[in-house]
């Protein structure tokens, strides 16, 4: 309830900008909301919402319509009280799966997170499940000596399905804690691709039957309306469970999770903000919500 | 697998339908149908500000037209759509300068992520299989992890030399004495690979300044994902600005986006988009056709389709 009212709060200083709520008020938030890449439909839907409800009451005021107004954004686009948790494996060894187009930061997300669970006192290891990309193999045996953790790996174009079946066996019997599972990069069209990454998460469910324990599509902040096909196509394959938001470093605001969130009902959990090994964050709602009006309330 | 948008040719037959057989095209039509026009380029990525003026000039061209004897209205208001779509894409081929005096130099930069690296090993097997150059490849991201042993992966691929020397030197230096090993071993092309960075890191963009000063590139090509939404204006512009580009790659043209960014990069920074990246293995890279793009982003084939149909 807290943070719903600062949110709230800060829509109210949004809409304080504006003595009349007219045609510009409306133009403006929509542009607003289209350069945070937050779906065309999401924001044409919510907008015009917002105009016919001040047409109705007849507003002027941008006093009276405030009220309506922050209800009806923090309705569409609160996150608030979404559970950004982790769910753990309460009997055992916990597996994560990553999953992703090319590029989008899952190795890196991996590197961090196992930095993460290595502050917990877990003990955790790595899946070098990309055995496709240059350097892919190489590129996560620098983050596990980087975390201090180890990575299980095969040779480069070795079968994926393979290396999982023995990273799950090797981090069983070294007892470990979390297991991070890298795949490589593909987009979401490419068929085959996709079938492969099933095949990679039935292996882990066979050999875990309560496993995955979560599957993070890792989505890049700069993408735009694309996103939204990528949720879908990797939600098919894979039953997606979070979505890691990376590279919210940048100037890119990453609107379209809001859209994904609408229609596809998957929370995000984690947002990414740099390179290093600590530039990863629980997601927090409140301020990435009030992060796509920020612009707008700075003007002021 | 369907695309999930709809073409414009979709949005616009119920417009166009109820405007057939008038003879001149109205202020209100022309109102409507931009309205279709404006969520089909947003919805394909185009920035928001780069739309408004587009729009704007079709409703210029459009308003008061004289409707052609073979066209509907609405026909008539898809083909302005289609001119000033293609006219902004540019219309020609680019190919890569090369240097009076070998060798070429071309620096490759961009977002982390967008696909510089393995384009960096696709423009120099194109290259050599096209253009019969001797390319040589320079390591000189520093930062990411293993991300020489990425390019000396592909090097070994392609079975080029990859100039490297390890994590701790200065990318300015190692770009200097890679460049100097090039020429010294004749080679007439060399690629330089860069960090990924982001357009506001301004100690990175710096060092890409200092990079392009001590090296004198003769091309710097903008490595831009094609999945980019509305930031890709703030990204270009900022790389041109302070680089002065002279072409951009588009990657990732092998998904099922519809790539507006490429016409948001476009519209700032006026300079040509030159390949286009439609795999992940190093032969696929094809020359950029700018006229296609214009089709794929507002599914003009449909449109053009329709025109025809008149
Ligand atoms: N600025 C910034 N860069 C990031 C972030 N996360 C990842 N990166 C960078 O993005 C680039 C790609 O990251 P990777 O982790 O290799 O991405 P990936 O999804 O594993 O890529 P593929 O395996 O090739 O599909 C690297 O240069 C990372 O350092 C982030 O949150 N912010
Ligand atoms: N499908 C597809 N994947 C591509 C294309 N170009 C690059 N990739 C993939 O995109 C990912 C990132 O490519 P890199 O070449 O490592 O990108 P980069 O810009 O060098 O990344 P950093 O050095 O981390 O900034 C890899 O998985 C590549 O295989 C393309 O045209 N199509
Ligand atoms: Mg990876
Ligand atoms: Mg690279």
């Amino acid at each position: 309830q807290k943070t719903r009212d600062s949110f709230s709060e800060k829509m109210n200083t949004l809409a304080a900008k504006y003595r009349t709520v007219d045609e510009e008020f409306f133009e403006e938030l929509e542009e607003l909301l289209i350069s945070a890449d937050v779906g065309v439909n999401t924001v044409m839907e919510l907008v015009d919402e917002l105009r016919e409800t001040a047409k109705l009451e007849n507003v002027k005021n941008s006093a009276d319509i405030l009220p309506v107004i922050s209800e009806k954004l923090t309705e569409k686009l609160d996150f608030t009280g979404e559970d950004s948790e982790l769910s753990m494996n309460q009997e055992g060894m916990t597996v994560i799966l990553f999953v992703g187009v090319n590029g989008v930061g899952k190795t890196t997300t991996i590197g961090k997170l196992a930095h993460h669970f290595k502050e917990q006192d877990k003990k955790v290891v790595l899946a070098a499940g990309d055995t496709f990309r240059a350097g892919a193999i190489e590129q996560l045996g620098v983050w596990g000596e980087r975390v201090g953790v180890d990575v299980i790996k095969q040779a480069e174009g070795s079968d994926p399905a393979a290396v999982m079946y023995d990273a799950i066996h090797a981090a069983k019997s070294r007892s470990a804690d979390v297991l991070l599972c890298d795949t490589a990069g593909r987009l979401q069209n490419k068929v085959n691709l996709m079938k492969e990454l099933e095949k990679v998460k039935r292996v882990i469910q066979r050999e875990v039957p309560s496993a995955p324990h979560e599957v993070l599509l890792v989505l890049d902040a700069t993408t735009g309306q694309n996103a939204m096909a990528q949720a879908k196509q990797f939600k098919e394959a894979t039953d997606v469970s979070g979505i890691v938001l990376t590279k919210l470093d940048g100037t890119a605001k990453g609107g379209i999770v809001l859209a994904i969130r609408n229609e596809l009902d998957i929370p995000v959990k984690f947002v990414g903000l740099g390179e290093k090994v600590d530039d990863l964050q629980p997601f927090d709602a409140e301020q990435f919500t009030y992060g796509l009006f920020q612009t707008l309330v700075e003007e002021k | 697998m369907t695309i999930a948008f709809e073409s414009l040719a979709e949005r616009l037959q119920q417009t166009m339908q109820k405007i057939k057989g008038k003879g001149k095209v109205s202020e209100a039509d022309v109102k409507e149908m931009a309205r279709e026009v404006r969520l089909a380029l947003l919805e394909a990525d185009v920035n928001f500000k780069v739309v408004k003026q587009f729009v704007n000039r079709v409703k210029e061209r459009a308003v008061g037209q004289e409707v052609m004897k073979s066209l509907t209205p609405g026909q008539q208001v898809i083909k302005v759509v289609n001119e000033e779509l293609t006219a902004l894409m540019g219309s020609e081929e680019s190919k890569i300068e090369t240097a009076s005096k070998p060798p070429t130099v071309i620096m490759m930069v961009g977002l982390q992520g967008a696909g510089k690296t393995t384009t960096t090993a696709k423009l120099a097997n194109y290259l050599r299989k096209k253009k019969n150059k001797t390319p040589m490849l320079v390591a000189a991201d520093i930062y990411r992890p293993a991300a020489i042993d990425q390019l000396n992966t592909l090097g070994k691929q392609l079975d080029m030399p990859v100039y490297s020397e390890g994590t701790d030197v200065s990318p300015v230096d190692i770009v200097k004495r890679g460049v100097e090993k090039a020429k010294e071993e004749h080679h007439d092309t060399v690629i330089l690979d860069t960090a990924g960075r982001l357009h506001v890191d301004e100690n990175l963009m710096d060092e890409l300044k200092e990079m392009k000063a001590s090296v004198n590139p003769d091309e710097i090509l903008l490595v831009v994902d094609a999945m980019t939404g509305q930031d890709a204006v703030n990204v270009s512009e900022q790389f041109n600005e302070l680089l002065e580009i002279s072409g951009v790659v588009l990657t990732k043209l092998d998904g099922d986006t519809r790539g507006g960014a490429a016409l948001s990069i476009r519209a700032v920074t006026e300079k040509p988009i030159k390949f286009a990246g439609m795999g992940e293995k190093i032969d696929q890279l094809e020359p950029f056709h700018p006229e296609r793009m214009a089709s794929r982003i507002l599914g003009m084939g449909d449109v053009l389709s329709l025109i025809e149909k008149a």
